[in-house]
């Protein structure tokens, strides 16, 4: 009850006009570049990860088919003011293949679970995509230029005939149609003998790690066929094995730290300075139980299926079944924030349970400024908090009500109870439309929404910079 | 009576049997709406477990949560006393009896102390969340005489039975070879590879040597009261099973 006081407090005290921010924003959807077709965003597979890189230049998604598809940025153009910033396809590959074990009988999704970007070191981009076994690393290079003139080949590459060349030539470099080319440049294979949930690269920009159910390993960037184990919460005796991670990332300045979350509802943050095995954490994060919530899927809707850094690296934001909290990295007994995603399924968790709903894993965002937090939901809505002002706003990813051009309308799910036109009400929530993966931009208003098969970007064009 | 669901607060629907609710429960059998979900809830739980497998590794996390839910089921059950293997004559109930739509159990103490649910959740449906499962009202379960109640020689016996089984498939998921999966299944019969069976409960009728008149959904822990030491294994022992079949 204090807390939420000072909370309010300290809001009115600020005060400041932009504190009404996520009020006055007004999302839009992106209209990919007239030249291109709408079937660009949408594809055949179900998408299972989104990802901006440093910049916000890049955005890059993983499918269920093992392929990665890369969206660029088009720089701003004068002769088309109206598209400004809209992004295009940029590069399609085949990240992963299907394999099968056949030691266990058993078949190796090619499903991409994660990717994430390397800092841009040189021209080319760099990312690391992961599936439920192997990680990849993957240099993307453009060109633009090919040689012309040479002596010896033709325009083809046939050899010419040498009877024919009468003089010699310094071949030039000519401007060619853009190609965006793709190679696997270290594959990091055989390091995990559960599934792979997480990777995430370390702000030294030379290792990373990843992370499975039971093991977190550290690998360097540039050897692949060692990693280090710095996590194994795997009992001497499966029979005790109670807990999971879940999650896991780096640190975004401190390179020995890392943080990782179980499926009991706890934060771990380890120091590698520590120990070689940091098994122990240095911190536990943990909220203690609400006796009066108490019940048989406390345990289920208490699991976190996402861990975040802040961009400023204080706090940390975790998502679990029905809320997203924001954890200060200085207070281990309890989130300083916590926010409802839809607290209204909390009655219907026996039938999510049934139909396995209760064990969707969603993910969360920061924005670029850390004051606005974003996640998913079911019948493809989304939802942003804005961390000022305490209001909250939910959307929906959908073709039907975005013409070009048009602005988003929030959106309500009512309870029973007086009901507002165009509210929903929970009981005809779709369950099979769930936005799992969302990404923001770094540094602009624009976001990412992975809604099953399509890719929603929306940019708020009012308020275009964060604040 | 610590460490029971009701001490934690999750008060019992009502107060049909007149007693007080609130803690101090040791003994007394919970009321028969709660039991009969709740041991819905583990049946679901049992056939979840079974479930996860087939051509792809299953979801470890997922097998630990619903591992740790059937824990917490059953360490409450056996605290009130209702942990005992299902009696013969509860055959001939109609599976769907057993798929109750446990919404009560979902509530909180807050919710259950003294209030009516409220109109739009009240009959426990909720035809937007469960297509294709026909939530049964509970007050047709109520009325069935055999409550969902297991009977065991002795429920110490049966707890290790059921933790034994829930250690199989963990044990199972972290070494899949041929092997093992050969000696779980030395003694089964063939017809437990078959979901359908197993879903219609046909499969347990034929370990324990029942007549196939046994039509309970999940109950294929039937063997008679004071039979071997494998009446213990039970239904998990075919979870096991299903769980590491390739």
């Amino acid at each position: 009850m204090e807390r939420e006081l000072e909370t309010r407090l300290r809001a009115w005290m600020e005060g400041r006009a932009e504190s009404r921010w996520l009020e006055k924003c007004q999302w839009e959807l992106a209209e990919p570049h007239p030249e291109t077709t709408q079937l660009e965003s949408v594809r055949a597979d179900i998408i299972s990860t989104v990802e901006f890189n440093h910049t916000g230049e890049l955005l890059a998604t993983g499918d269920k088919g093992g392929r990665v598809v890369i969206f660029q940025r088009e720089p701003e153009s004068k002769n088309a003011p109206h598209s400004q910033g809209e992004y295009d396809v940029y590069s399609t590959f085949q990240s992963h293949e299907p394999e099968f074990d056949y030691l266990k009988s058993l078949e190796i999704e090619e499903k991409i679970n994660k990717i994430k970007w390397l800092p841009q070191q040189n021209a080319a981009h760099s990312l690391l995509s992961t599936n439920d076994k192997t990680i990849k690393l993957w240099k993307i290079t453009e060109r633009d230029k090919r040689p012309e003139g040479y002596n010896l080949k033709d325009e083809e590459g046939k050899l010419k005939d040498l009877s024919t060349v009468t003089s010699l030539q310094v071949p030039v470099l000519k401007p060619m149609d853009l190609m965006v080319e793709v190679s696997p440049r270290r594959v990091f294979a055989n390091g995990h003998t559960y599934h792979i949930n997480s990777i995430s690269v370390n702000s030294d920009c030379e290792t990373y790690m990843s992370a499975d159910d039971l093991r977190i390993n550290l690998w360097h960037l540039a050897i692949t066929d060692r990693s280090f184990n710095i996590v194994d919460i795997k009992p001497a005796n499966m029979e005790d094995l109670t807990e999971v991670i879940t999650a896991s990332e780096f640190h975004p300045h401190h390179c020995n730290l890392f943080v990782y979350s179980s499926s009991k509802g706890s934060l771990r943050l380890c120091d590698m300075r520590a120990a070689a095995l940091c098994d122990k954490h240095s911190k536990l994060f943990e909220e203690p139980e609400d006796p009066s919530n108490r019940s048989f899927f406390s345990e289920i809707i208490s699991s976190v299926s996402d861990v975040k850094f802040s961009h400023s690296g204080r706090y940390m934001l975790t998502r679990d079944y029905l809320t997203v909290k924001v954890w200060d990295l200085n207070m281990e007994a309890r989130p300083i924030e916590t926010y409802q995603v839809h607290d209204y399924l909390r009655s219907k968790l026996c039938s999510l349970y049934e139909n396995d709903c209760i064990f969707d894993k969603f993910e969360c965002a920061w924005n670029g400024s850390d004051s606005v937090i974003m996640t998913g939901a079911y019948n493809n809505f989304f939802r942003m908090f804005d961390r000022n002002t305490k209001r909250d706003v939910t959307l929906e990813a959908s073709r039907e009500s975005s013409k070009p051009r048009a602005v988003l309308k929030p959106r309500r799910v009512c309870v029973g109870g007086k009901r507002r036109r165009d509210d929903i009400s929970v009981d005809s929530l779709d369950f099979t439309k769930k936005i799992l993966h969302t990404a923001w931009h770094p540094a602009e208003n624009i976001i990412a929404i992975a809604a099953t098969n399509n890719l929603y970007i929306f940019q708020d064009k009012v308020n275009s910079e964060m604040h | 009576m610590e460490g029971t669901m009701f001490a934690r607060g999750l008060k019992r629907k009502s107060a049909e049997d007149g007693e007080d609710v609130e803690g101090g429960l040791a003994g007394t059998q919970a009321t028969p709406s709660y039991s009969l979900q709740r041991q819905s809830l583990l049946d679901m739980s049992l056939v979840k477990l079974q479930l996860c497998h087939m051509l792809v590794e299953p979801n470890l996390c997922r097998s630990v949560l619903i591992a740790n839910t059937v824990r917490q089921i059953q360490e409450e059950m056996t605290q009130d006393g209702t942990w005992r293997v299902l009696a013969p004559q509860a055959a001939g109930r109609a599976p769907l009896d057993r798929l109750v739509s446990t919404e009560i159990l979902c509530r909180s103490v807050r919710e259950q102390e003294g209030e009516r649910p409220a109109a739009d959740v009240g009959d426990g449906r909720t035809p937007g969340l469960v297509p294709g499962l026909s939530a049964v009202p509970s007050a047709q379960a109520l009325r069935s005489p055999q409550s969902s109640l297991w009977e065991v020689d002795s429920s110490r016996e049966n707890r290790g039975g059921f933790q034994k089984s829930l250690d199989q498939i963990f044990e199972t998921l972290e070494s899949k070879t041929p092997g093992s999966v050969e000696e779980l299944f030395s003694d089964v019969d063939s017809s437990y590879y078959d979901l359908d069976a197993v879903l219609t409960g046909m499969v347990g009728s034929t370990q324990s040597g029942h007549g196939s008149g046994l039509q309970a959904f999940t109950a294929v822990a039937t063997p008679p009261p004071g039979s071997s030491c494998r009446s213990d294994l039970g239904e998990l022992d075919h979870a096991v099973e299903i769980l590491v079949e390739t």
